[in-house]
């Protein structure tokens, strides 16, 4: 406003010292609201006489936009590196390195927020809503990491993920857990990604963010309950490796499954598997899986397959009930939904000595409802149908979570090599080091002819394998 | 499975199921970007308070997930009466018009006040004292020309997706501004 006298008549006289001022200001509290509305003010804006400058008010600028495309540039660097890091280099060091650089960049400087996993939400609040608009730069945060997963596999969980280099940190003491235990929980980050989508496509809340344990930590400040849940997983994580990535975080669901049609895949030798036994130790959770000859015995064979066709007819059983409670689920969910909330509130009509006892933000946003109630009401009712919708699929998508877990248990896979499990597997580049082959081929270990009689040859191989590069999933030769 | 006669090795069995599901998820991913983009927008977008919404309820003081609110109060100077008796800095029924804290409103004396030439008093807030509690504001639209207003002020904004404040707000009062243009006009 470049002239505010030129648009507000001088209403009321200035105010004075006198006790008077009082009174003149209970007259324009009761009076003026009905006399002047909207632009005119009680008190016009002083002429000056003694060359009295107006303070300049400032406005700090938002974080600029090309700060937005570094965030980017930086991701998609970090991105590349991390994978070249991991296949080309299978360098450890280089790994923790770039993790921390991860660490302190998209962690401490831009305090866990831009994030491939909050993207998640944007997403499909984006799909969900014709008013939210995706801004570009979180479009490739969501889509960066799980195009490079298409081929490369979880790269981005390694030296990328703010989380997960935070939890590598702290790692000291890995077990390993029981296997029922892991693929158990194996399930959770599907129905924590299935809750996200659920949730932001309404519009109702960001839980992904709002229940995410470590950027109060990155942000030095945050809720108690979320600063001792924060706690809790890092200290979890001294022991259990990367207990946030395994059994919670929603992108890592999203990489598993792009990460298991991946084109290449981390493989612990460098060239050939003499099955040492000697990576499976090397790797703090635990994905390096065994050679296994498949079942080979009939009796063994009839049972998985009698498991098999079980699971497979509880599938269609599962997802129905599995639906059913998501339908229920989204009628309480819609409560979380502010619009909803105050709909409710204010439909069940509260005796007025009620609403006196509520703080006063609560009683102001109940006079707002009964000013709006005309647009919160039908809004509160639409939300509420949007609700039961997205319940509906939500429950069918943990049901087809489930139903697939019980299948997949009944699945013996042939493996010839030591491998990592390629959707579970972080190419952290642990296991590297362990292997004897790789020892050779940094020169750690020399390899004179009399340590190398041992070795198998290409073409003499003492292997019951004729493709030692293979994809791992066994020969069909046999 | 049988060790003769396979039509098709399984390795090359999986990898060709591999392969198609990975060109089906490149199209898919070619599609959403496709679908998004007509959804998308170039530029970013950043939270703002809307002063003719806001209730003075004194949550931003209190829901933001900083330790320090995010927002503070803003006196626009051209609308500001310069009072002698500011009902945004005094109490009501203050001892006397003076800097006294028992006459002061603002809980951390936030509020500096100047003289500028009778009876014209300054009154520039101290940001970094300031809670953004509202009590002011609420004075100031009470009895005065309501220049105090609340802003999220975006060199302490971390401009969280799902803003804590805006989610309690009983007003209603936030709404996403241009990342360029990230604070309210109190005129068009």
């Amino acid at each position: 406003m470049k002239d505010p006298d030129a648009i507000f008549a001088p209403t009321f006289r200035r105010r004075g010292r006198s006790s008077m001022g009082w009174v003149a200001a209970w007259v324009c509290a009761w009076v003026l609201p009905h006399v002047c509305r909207g632009s005119e003010l009680r008190f016009p804006p002083p002429d000056f006489e003694s060359g009295y400058q107006m303070p300049v008010t400032d406005y700090p600028a938002a974080r600029g936009q090309w700060l937005e495309w570094m965030d980017v540039g930086v991701l998609i660097v970090a991105l590349g590196w991390a994978t070249w890091l991991a296949f080309g280099r299978r360098s450890r060091r280089g790994v923790t390195a770039l993790s921390m650089f991860s660490l302190l960049y998209f962690g401490f400087y831009r305090e866990g927020c831009i994030c491939a996993i909050g993207s998640v939400q944007n997403v499909a609040l984006a799909l969900g809503s014709r008013d939210y608009a995706l801004p570009v730069g979180v479009g490739v945060f969501f889509a960066a990491p799980l195009l490079v997963a298409l081929f490369f596999g979880r790269t981005f969980c390694a030296a990328v993920c703010p989380h997960g280099a935070l939890q590598d940190l702290v790692l000291v003491k890995p077990v390993t857990l029981p296997k029922w235990l892991e693929s158990g929980l194996g399930i959770l980050p599907f129905i924590y990604l299935g809750a996200g989508v659920t949730f932001a496509a309404t519009g109702a809340a960001f839980v992904i963010c709002r229940f995410d344990p470590f950027v109060p930590l990155f942000r030095l400040s945050g809720g108690m309950g979320m600063v001792l849940t924060g706690g809790v997983l890092l200290a979890l994580g001294l022991f259990v490796g990367r207990p946030y990535c395994r059994f919670l975080c929603p992108y890592g669901a999203l990489l598993k499954v792009a990460s298991a049609l991946s084109k290449w895949r981390i493989r612990v030798t460098p060239d050939v598997c003499t099955q040492c036994r000697l990576c499976p130790e090397s790797c703090p959770f635990g994905v390096i899986q065994e050679p296994d000859s498949g079942l080979t015995r009939p009796r063994d064979l009839a049972v998985a397959r009698r498991g098999l066709v079980w699971a497979l007819a509880a599938l269609p059983l599962v997802i129905a009930v599995s639906a059913g409670g998501g339908w229920l689920f989204g009628r309480v969910a819609a409560q979380w939904h502010p619009t909803v909330a105050l709909a409710e509130d204010y439909a069940r009509q509260l005796p007025p000595e009620a609403v006196a006892q509520l703080p006063n933000p609560d009683r102001l946003a109940l006079g707002r409802a009964e000013r709006q109630a005309k647009e919160l009401l039908p809004r509160a009712m639409e939300l509420r149908r949007q609700f039961r919708t997205a319940g509906l699929w939500f429950g069918i998508w943990t049901g087809l979570v489930i139903g697939i877990k019980l299948i997949s248990i009944g699945m013996v896979r042939r493996r010839s090599e030591f491998l990592p499990d390629r959707t579970a597997c972080f190419a952290c580049a642990r296991c590297f080091a362990s292997c004897p082959q790789e020892r050779i081929r940094l020169g750690w270990t020399p390899m004179p002819e009399a340590v190398g009689a041992h070795l198998p040859v290409h073409g003499s191989n003492p292997l019951p394998e004729g493709k030692p590069g293979g994809c791992g999933c066994g020969g069909g030769g046999r | 499975m049988s060790a003769s006669g396979t039509p098709m090795d399984p390795n090359t069995r999986r990898e060709f199921l591999r392969n198609g599901l990975r060109v089906a998820g490149l199209t898919g991913a070619g599609v959403a970007v496709g679908v998004l983009t007509h959804h998308t927008a170039s530029a970013d977008t950043v939270w703002q308070i809307d002063p003719r919404k806001c209730l003075n309820c004194s949550r931003c003081a209190t829901q933001c997930v900083l330790e320090q609110s995010a927002v503070k109060c803003v006196n626009w100077f051209p609308i500001c009466g310069y009072c002698d008796l500011c009902t945004g800095y005094f109490e009501p029924q203050p001892n006397g018009l003076n800097t006294g804290a028992e006459n002061q409103l603002c809980p951390t004396s936030a509020i500096l006040r100047k003289f500028v030439e009778d009876p014209y008093f300054e009154y520039t807030i101290d940001e970094s004292l300031c809670i953004g509690c509202a009590k002011c504001v609420e004075g100031c639209r009470l009895f005065g020309n309501g220049s105090f207003h609340l802003q999220v002020r975006h060199d302490r904004c971390v401009n969280c997706n799902e803003c804590a404040i805006a989610k309690s707000c009983p007003g209603d009062a936030f709404y996403r501004a241009p990342a360029h243009d990230p604070y309210f006009h109190f005129t068009a």
